[in-house]
């Protein structure tokens, strides 16, 4: 019951062959033919029908220039289409709700520990302890509300930038400039040396920039600095999907919320931000209104929706079923880029941590900024809400976590 | 900012001695941006100006630490050429040549500090070999400094330190040109955008797309609003807040709340997604004779969320209990599903049974969930008083003991 397009993911590296990859095309359009006579009407007719153009055989003749200019052309047409389309702004449909009262949200625990900047960090299901990563390779497992060191593990690599806990409790997961990621399960035996029951799970050729465990601790899906999300099996460390549809570093991915669902969003720095089938690979969605890099995507609570903020200082609401950017949330005021970003839990709040070391706290219906915390002292890199929306922890280039509510 | 007519208005102070060239004070920026950039709050203005005399864009005249003062302190423009936006990355060598070209000027103001004097002494000692050079170089460049107009060389003077303030920060400064090492590596080579597909965006533009009011998010945000910890203060507190983990303790036990409970009712993920609602679920439907239909949807969960390894034992496994002619817990699924999932059995991968759960996942939505809904059971744990006092005292120890076994055992969960 996915809608938008059907669309059939080249990858020019596995050299698949054009013919099959359009028949693929038109047989999924032929399949939604009921649709296509809606979006015809709107057509002019001097226009050669999109449609046909994709029945065509790639000719010899198609040099790079002239498909470059079909892309743009095609580019601009779906635009078009999306805007003929285009109902109301979300903020004007949200005039009718009751505005935000004060917010008085504070550092609830200080996390010191880390000896450098502090680049990821997730929480555990038991709504405490996070895990947390930094530049000097190290991987910290904290209870967050005693503020206590739980396991230390000293990472082979600087920059682990990306690290998760596993559903169960009883791992975690991290990686960053050694291409890879590797799982720890955690033991309850403070003594035992992590370290040599580490587990490389997935290796990429270039960095590693994110890495989640699906609803299951067998299962990790991973972006990186190569240009592709990938999904492993932890057991046996073999690839059971791969995604490639970006064009350049991916940066940052999360995964649906759904119990039903089997879908996730990445964002890179080709400005995209791209939704995924988990099953077949494809990219079924693709976004491209950002003006720079994407660094961080994070689902809306429904799964109908998700948010993205990126380095040129905005960040935006991007609705799965009407299939556009339904919301931008920016100042003027706001000039450095928005590292992450991460919804409450009934999805009015976005928390956005930025460059310039603060955090704005947005009301995601009717588009205006309620809060600006202030506290670190350096970027804010990362930033979780908690899985049962108490409180949201960030993490900071000043070396420090700090949990706010 | 440096617009004639609407930037900050710079202007030369006479002080006791001499003249201050081309300076402006904090407060002329604070409210400069106030003004121009839609600020409302002075703290969030001061707080980005630091920023960006951070970043060496503006610097104060008499302080190395780079920081903006909503007060009478001067300030001074950073000229385009030392701006951070031109990524010129400055080596140590250049360091000491500017260090060893301050020592040569002989002007109070422009003596070294103390952690200046330190970084010399430590650039002598690892550039001993080619001292002379460098020794050299700041000589020359001292002697152009002299020829310079007095004005001019007392701004250009500070622009430099300035930009060394930028580069070689005062220790326990932020160093502001530290780069993420995702972007930087990118900076060296400009990036190469992969091909993209043509015929990708010819399938998009192919396919229609509805039109779909934003208003679903409203209706879900609305309705969640009142379990959003930071929108409704949570019952009994925020253990963030109060640093009281009662809340948890309540969620952790096998006593739904009212609230919890309630959510069961917003639609069937709610209760699929809630370990204490799918029992309850299950339990329902086990006293009705049709659990077959849930047990398989989580039966078919588990096979997705296992090694790839147990795979195929697992979906034998749920073939012969659900789907195989005469299986024990027979489910009814439709000819079409039946036979795809007949022929995926064959050779079972991980989505062997997706279209029969997505089958079974429609049939528990419109019939099973909306039975338990109207169920008494549900109604009677909708309608359960709170027992959060009684609870307390009336757990014994043993009852204490068996719950933080359970908790513990992921296994159990």
């Amino acid at each position: 019951m996915l809608r938008g397009s059907s669309a059939v993911a080249i990858d020019n590296e596995r050299n698949k062959h054009p013919s099959d990859v359009i028949a693929a095309a038109s047989a999924a359009r032929a399949r939604r033919s009921g649709r296509v006579g809606l979006a015809t009407a709107s057509r002019s007719t001097s226009d050669p029908h999109p449609a046909e153009m994709a029945t065509h055989e790639l000719h010899p003749n198609d040099t790079l220039t002239t498909l470059k200019m079909e892309s743009e052309n095609l580019k601009a047409k779906l635009e078009e289409e999306r805007a003929k389309l285009h109902d109301v702004e979300l903020h004007q449909v949200a005039e009718k709700i009751e505005a935000l009262g004060q917010f008085v949200m504070k550092t609830r625990r200080t996390l010191k520990g880390h000896g450098n900047k502090v680049l990821c960090m997730d929480w555990c299901k038991d709504k405490r302890r996070i895990v947390s990563s930094s530049q000097d390779g190290k991987v910290i497992v904290w209870d967050a509300f005693t503020t206590n060191k739980e396991h230390a593990v000293t990472m082979p690599c600087t920059w682990v930038m990306a690290c998760a806990y596993a559903p169960s409790g009883c791992a975690v997961a991290c990686g960053g400039l050694d291409n890879k990621c590797s799982v720890y399960p955690l033991s309850l035996d403070k003594n035992e040396n992590l370290a040599a029951k580490k587990k490389s799970v997935a290796m990429h050729t270039n960095y590693l920039s994110a890495c989640s465990f699906t609803n299951s601790d067998m299962q990790i899906l991973t972006s990186s600095g190569d240009g592709t999300c990938a999904l492993w099996d932890v057991e046996s460390g073999q690839l059971l999907q791969s995604f490639h549809g970006h064009g350049a570093d991916v940066l940052c991915l999360d995964l649906a919320p759904s119990e039903t669902g089997n879908t996730f969003v990445s964002g890179g720095c080709d400005k995209k931000a791209n939704v995924w089938d988990m099953r077949s690979g494809q990219c079924i969605q693709s976004f491209e209104t950002h003006e720079s890099d994407i660094n961080s995507v994070r689902y809306y609570p429904s799964g109908d929706a998700f948010a993205s903020g990126s380095d040129d200082a905005t960040c935006r609401l991007y609705d799965l079923r009407a299939d556009r950017e339904v919301a931008i949330y920016s100042k003027e005021s706001i000039i450095f880029g928005a590292s992450s970003v991460d919804f409450s839990l009934s999805g009015r709040l976005l928390f956005g941590g930025y460059n310039d070391y603060t955090i704005n706290v947005w009301d995601v219906l009717k588009g205006n900024r309620v809060s600006i915390l202030f506290g670190h002292e350096n970027r804010v890199s990362t930033l979780r809400v908690s899985p049962d929306g108490t409180a949201f922890c960030s993490g900071s280039w000043d070396h420090t976590l700090r949990i706010w509510a | 900012m440096q617009d004639e007519k609407t930037g900050i208005p710079i202007r030369t102070v006479k002080s006791f001695l001499s003249k201050i060239p081309s300076v402006f004070s904090g407060s002329d920026i604070v409210q400069w941006m106030i003004k121009n950039l839609n600020i409302e709050d002075p703290v969030e203005a001061l707080h980005l100006g630091t920023l960006m005399a951070a970043h060496g864009y503006f610097f104060p005249i008499s302080d190395h630490v780079l920081t903006l003062k909503d007060d009478g302190t001067f300030y001074r423009f950073q000229t385009p050429y030392f701006w951070p936006s031109n990524c010129w990355e400055p080596e140590n060598t250049d360091y000491a040549v500017y260090l060893c070209k301050r020592t040569m000027q002989n002007k109070a103001r422009l003596e070294l500090a103390d952690y200046e004097a330190e970084s010399l002494a430590r650039l002598q000692r690892a550039f001993a070999r080619k001292w002379e050079f460098i020794f050299m170089q700041a000589e020359a460049q001292a002697k152009v400094d002299k020829k310079r107009d007095k004005i001019e060389r007392k701004i250009l003077d500070s622009q430099e330190r300035a930009f060394w303030d930028v580069h070689r920060p005062v220790p326990g400064c932020v160093n502001t040109t530290e780069a993420d090492i995702k972007k930087s590596s990118r900076m060296k080579q400009p990036h190469k955008t992969r091909k993209v597909s043509v015929q990708l965006l010819r399938s998009y533009v192919c396919s229609a797309t509805f039109p779909c009011h934003p208003c679903s998010l409203l209706s879900y945000t609305e309705q969640y609003m009142e379990y959003d910890p930071f929108l409704t203060p949570p019952d009994p507190s925020n253990p963030w807040i109060s640093d009281d983990t009662t809340l948890w303790e309540m969620e952790a036990s096998k006593e739904p709340s009212q609230q919890r409970v309630k959510r069961w009712a917003f639609g069937i993920n709610e209760v699929l997604k809630d370990p204490v609602g799918r029992e309850q679920f299950l339990k329902f439907l086990e006293s009705e004779f049709s659990s077959e239909n849930l047990r398989f949807w989580l039966a078919v969960q588990e096979l997705k969320k296992r090694p790839i390894r147990e795979v195929p034992t697992r979906v034998e496994g749920i073939w012969q209990e659900f789907l195989a002619p005469g299986a024990p817990s027979a489910i009814n699924v439709d000819s079409k599903s039946y036979d795809k999932t007949t022929q995926n059995v064959k050779d079972p991968g991980r989505y062997a049974f997706e279209d029969a759960q997505e089958h079974i996942y429609k049939l528990m939505k419109s019939d099973s969930y909306s039975r338990f809904i109207r169920s008494s059971a549900y109604q009677e744990l909708l309608q359960a008083k709170k027992k959060v006092q009684l609870l307390g005292d009336r757990r014994t120890s043993f009852e204490k003991f068996t719950r933080n076994v359970v908790s513990v055992d992921p296994s159990l969960r």
